[in-house]
């Protein structure tokens, strides 16, 4: 599939300067379309979520939903933007089976939103790094229809045998956000690309726009990117489609530099093109060349007035603008009284949100931190999913922390717990009932296998009785081992002793 | 009461109120008309004979039970197909939408429907509304009932041409460029483009979505006025559509009274180039208004000579991209689709199947205009002299009341004639472009006979955006004064087919 040369990243970034650029796409969780009245929710029969707007039928006429141009200007609030006083929509003209009308109707050289900021911070070898991303535009646009090609191999459109169309999508408003190019990030583009989407991730949860979930496309991201020689202009970049998560983000930007940087120090020259990116082998693909750029022939939508939203407006939408999530980790990390050390590991870990509503669900901020950043991180990790894509709840973690507290869990338990319901076997009790996972805290039992290990060790049991207390501890694991851990080791030890008339 | 298809609409409509004829027989005796003249005429692409019926017995029946009937309950009209009606075939004149069926009203066809009118089918007209004579239409050409070896019009020559020849006494047009007004003006009936934004777009099949206004076709003045009321007003689903209300156009046309008025005669669009009959009709219906009490004005609109040639860009270029969904993907016409080809390859034997030469040249025309490196020159500089005409017309409203002008430069022109060349074709519309260009409002009436020909002469009047009730003063007051003067309207002298 691809011949491409990669010179090892290291290497690259002490020949080259890179410069990004991202283009996200987010479709916005409003009830309704763009430019209809019809449903936007997810999942519904092929072309069943369609009317004579969105399916485009002759004499059918776009009207603007006020929720998409109210959730536009609010994400140009939070990301510091000049809202336009006025400004229009426009046709973006080419033929492609999914688009209903052979154009779309986007934003062209009149964004509702320009010029803002998102700062983010990476975490380096030396500490902490801020990074400010500025933000070109921000504007509005309908998504196309879903092809789906069936025959061939590729899956595309080339060599299918037919192809069906799904409009349900079609009409979804979506918006597309810009930044301008950055420089400066040296070795740390990668980390900065994915702390920017991140972070915007972040924001826009927050303002509830969007559920932006990049797995299923609701979040959808293009990687820009240009190599140069200190002191040399920009180079030539290429756009890294079909990345589809934060860890590809980060991936795919890797892997273009290594890419281009071998590319050019072999006196090549980089290609102005789209790229896909392949999440198996972590590379990417040439796809459609730009270099004879495609003649989009916009001009502004006839059928539709300028959007011209007043200062009063605005002041109200800016009014409504939450915590934002930078502010919020200020916040948590002096209610939990943490490092910013452990604070970005949470953040990183993507397990803010699920740490604060765990503990606003009764949880000892520690504890909270420990099953997300820990255990349930690892087990994301291992099955290399998101960890709220985990089935495990805050009110989960706060059922376990209670069983934990009365006695009726320990740690080692408590993970097959969550095994269990990350399994979706059910929720904490019903786990616990069926894989019977109560620690045995009948005295009775536990003296009996006391008994049992003491005589199956007579000399450790002497050694304790002569007071080498800290030779307990192999009778515990015994007893642990005998009561498949179904035992509070502490308790244990305590009627072992008891048992040897010793004290500590 | 006999004849009913030679009656107005307003006559029709208190007949039917009234008791003494049945809606249905109104309608029964318009679908024989169609029958016994339309082969010849060929005004009709479709007649909804069955449902023009149920809708004639279902006002019978509202009559009956003792509802109030509408001004225009049970009175037939003929619909321009290029507006959606559900169910029954919309070809726009175009072999591209042959076989579609509309699952949705246009915003007009409800209206239509809510006031009881009764639809009898569908009228011919210049593919997308491309055109001057109705020769464009994939389904052959419309013939104008005064001579049928002549043109009634275009685009909307259908409907023009239905109503002189009685096969309906209302009619729906819609006008870019004047396709309302020149059908009305070489038919001897009377058309009005209404204010941009007066009448819902939603359901007319767009050609230029910036100049597109649907409006009301008659055979007199009132029954325009009737037919505006009915189907003008805001429409949420239309964004372009005035949220304010309707100018009272019938109370204007019963008004007539011109006294004290200011009525202005563009230079730029007097003098040579018209036909002798055309400015002879003219000048006498302008002494009419002086003597009626007006005061006829020149005035200046020094930048209506750019208006084709700005026309001439901002259509094509509209009319490049609302044409672009017709790709044989979704509805109508497919070619190609034998396996052999790619996607790409259906669309363009699709659209190389479907399209006639006059919209396959304006939307090389647009495709070209809007392209990247001559977008500022075509589209952009159009745009400029849009707004230098709009400006025009204010400086002139603030001098006069109404303007007028001759509708076309010549009466009816021989099928076949012009066909050929395009640009003769396009100077058909020099007086009614510039109206479009800025919105206005404006209305053919018929103002006499060429004396040299014997066909119809037709004046435009033009009232600033939302003056539309101008228009039918004026209209009505002029009309009146004729018919004075002859005993009856000049559509009366049409052959009797």
């Amino acid at each position: 599939m691809s011949t491409d040369e990669f010179m090892p990243y290291e290497q690259a970034i002490s020949l080259f300067e890179p410069v990004l650029g991202l283009e996200t796409h987010v479709e916005l969780g409003t009830n309704s379309k763009m430019f209809c009245a019809c449903s936007t929710s997810f999942g519904s029969d092929a072309n069943t979520q369609v009317c004579p707007t969105c399916l485009g039928l002759p004499g059918s006429m776009p009207v603007v939903n006020r929720v998409a141009v109210e959730s536009t200007i609010r994400i140009g609030l939070a990301l510091n933007c000049s809202i336009a006083s006025w400004c229009r929509f426009a046709r973006k003209n080419y033929f492609y089976p999914d688009m209903p009308k052979d154009y779309q109707v986007s934003q062209y050289d009149e964004p509702l939103c320009s010029d803002g900021y998102l700062d983010v911070t990476v975490e380096t070898g030396e500490g902490p790094r801020e990074f400010r991303v500025e933000i070109e535009r921000v504007h509005m646009e309908e998504d196309t229809g879903k092809l789906t090609h069936t025959g061939g191999a590729t899956g595309r459109i080339h060599g299918a045998d037919y192809s069906l169309v799904d409009y349900n999508r079609a009409g979804i408003p979506l918006i597309e956000i810009v930044t301008k190019p950055v420089a400066g990030t040296g070795a740390l583009a990668p980390e900065v690309a994915k702390a920017y989407v991140t972070e915007l991730r972040d924001v826009l949860r927050s303002l509830g726009v969007s559920d932006v979930r990049m797995e299923e496309g609701s979040l959808r991201c293009d990687v820009n990117l240009s190599l140069n020689k200190a002191g040399d202009p920009w180079g030539t970049r290429s756009e890294t489609k079909n990345v589809n998560s934060l860890r590809s983000v980060e991936r795919a930007m890797r892997s273009e530099i290594e890419r281009q940087a071998e590319v050019l120090s072999t006196g090549g020259r980089v290609i102005q093109e789209t790229r896909h990116f392949h999440e198996d082998t972590g590379r990417s693909t040439s796809g459609r060349s730009k270099e004879q750029a495609e003649d989009y022939r916009y001009f502004p939508e006839p059928d539709l007035v300028p959007v011209a939203p007043s200062l009063e407006w605005i002041e109200e939408l800016r009014a409504t603008l939450p915590e934002l999530p930078k502010l919020k980790r200020t916040r948590l990390q002096d209610e939990w009284q943490i490092s910013a050390f452990d604070l970005a590991s949470v953040v990183n870990a993507g397990a803010l949100e699920l740490v604060e509503l765990t503990v606003a669900a009764g949880v000892d901020p520690a504890a909270a931190r420990k099953w997300w950043t820990g255990e349930l991180l690892r087990t994301a990790n291992e099955r290399e999913v998101e960890l709220d894509a985990l089935g495990v709840t805050p009110q989960h973690i706060a059922r376990i922390e209670a069983l934990i507290a009365d006695g009726s869990l320990n740690d080692k338990l408590a993970r097959q717990v969550f095994e269990g319901v990350i399994a979706g076997d059910g929720d904490v009790d019903a786990v616990i009932a069926a894989r019977g996972l109560a620690v045995v805290s009948d005295d009775g039992a536990l003296l009996a296998a006391i008994d049992e290990a003491l005589a199956a060790q007579p000399d450790v049991a002497e050694k304790i009785r002569s007071g080498k207390v800290q030779a307990a501890g192999a009778v515990v694991g015994a007893v642990m081992k005998a009561t498949k851990g179904q035992a509070d080791a502490a308790k244990v030890r305590a009627l072992l002793l008891e048992r040897l008339g010793v004290s500590e | 009461m006999s004849d009913l298809i030679r009656q107005s609409a307003a006559t029709l409509a208190s007949a039917i109120a009234e008791g003494e004829v049945s809606a249905v027989d109104v309608a029964q005796a318009h679908l024989d008309r169609i029958t016994a003249v339309d082969e010849r005429v060929h005004a009709f692409l479709h007649v909804t004979a069955e449902s023009a019926i149920a809708q004639a017995k279902a006002v019978d029946a509202k009559r009956a039970s003792g509802d109030t009937l509408g001004p225009l309950a049970g009175v037939p009209l003929a619909l321009k197909d290029i507006l959606a009606m559900k169910g029954e075939p919309t070809t726009c004149g175009s072999k591209i939408l042959e076989g579609w069926r509309p699952p949705y009203d246009a915003t007009v066809v409800e209206r239509l429907r809510a006031n009881d009118i009764v639809i009898l089918g569908k009228t011919n007209m210049d593919e997308f509304a491309m055109g001057s004579s109705t020769e464009h239409s994939a389904y052959g050409p419309t013939r104008n009932p005064w001579d049928l070896d002549r043109i009634p019009g275009g685009s909307g020559g259908g409907s023009a041409a239905a109503l002189a020849a009685f096969e309906a006494p209302l009619a729906i047009g819609t006008d870019t460029g004047g396709s309302i007004r020149q059908p009305a003006s070489v038919t001897g009936t009377v058309g009005t483009k209404p204010t941009y934004g007066a009448v819902s777009r939603y359901g007319l099949v767009a050609l230029a979505s910036s100049l597109d206004q649907a409006g009301p076709c008659a055979r007199n003045v009132l029954d325009t006025a009737l037919l505006h009321a009915a189907i003008a007003g805001h429409d949420p689903r239309d964004s372009t559509s005035i949220n304010a209300a309707v100018p009272d156009v019938v109370a204007a046309a019963r008004r007539a009274d011109v006294r004290g008025m200011r009525i202005g005669i563009v230079k730029e669009l007097s003098g040579d180039g018209y036909q002798s009959g055309v400015a002879q009709r003219f000048t006498e219906a302008l002494a009419i208004l002086e003597h009626l009490g007006a005061e006829i004005v020149e005035v200046s609109c020094p930048h209506f000579e750019y208006a084709l040639g700005a026309y001439y860009l901002i259509l094509p270029s509209e009319a490049s991209s609302n044409l672009a969904r017709f790709d044989g993907m979704r509805y109508g016409l497919r070619a190609g689709d034998d396996g052999q080809h790619s996607v790409e390859q259906v669309m363009a034997l699709t659209r190389e199947a479907g399209f006639g030469p006059e919209v396959k040249r304006r939307i090389m025309l647009g495709t070209y205009a809007l392209s990247s490196g001559y977008y500022d020159a075509y589209y952009g500089s159009a745009q400029k002299v849009r707004t230098l005409i709009g400006r025009d017309f204010e400086s002139a409203f603030d001098q006069v009341d109404v303007l007028v002008s001759p509708t076309c430069p010549t009466t009816a022109f021989k099928i076949g004639e012009k066909v050929d060349d395009p640009l003769a074709m396009y100077l058909n519309d020099v007086a009614t472009i510039p109206i479009n260009l800025a919105g206005n409002a404006a209305m053919s009436l018929p103002v006499g006979l060429a004396p040299e020909d014997g066909l119809p002469v037709g004046l435009q009047i033009i009232a600033p955006p939302m003056g539309d009730d101008r228009l039918y003063n004026v209209g009505a007051a002029l009309e009146g004064a004729l018919v004075d003067r002859i005993g009856h309207l000049f559509i009366e002298e049409a052959p009797a087919l």
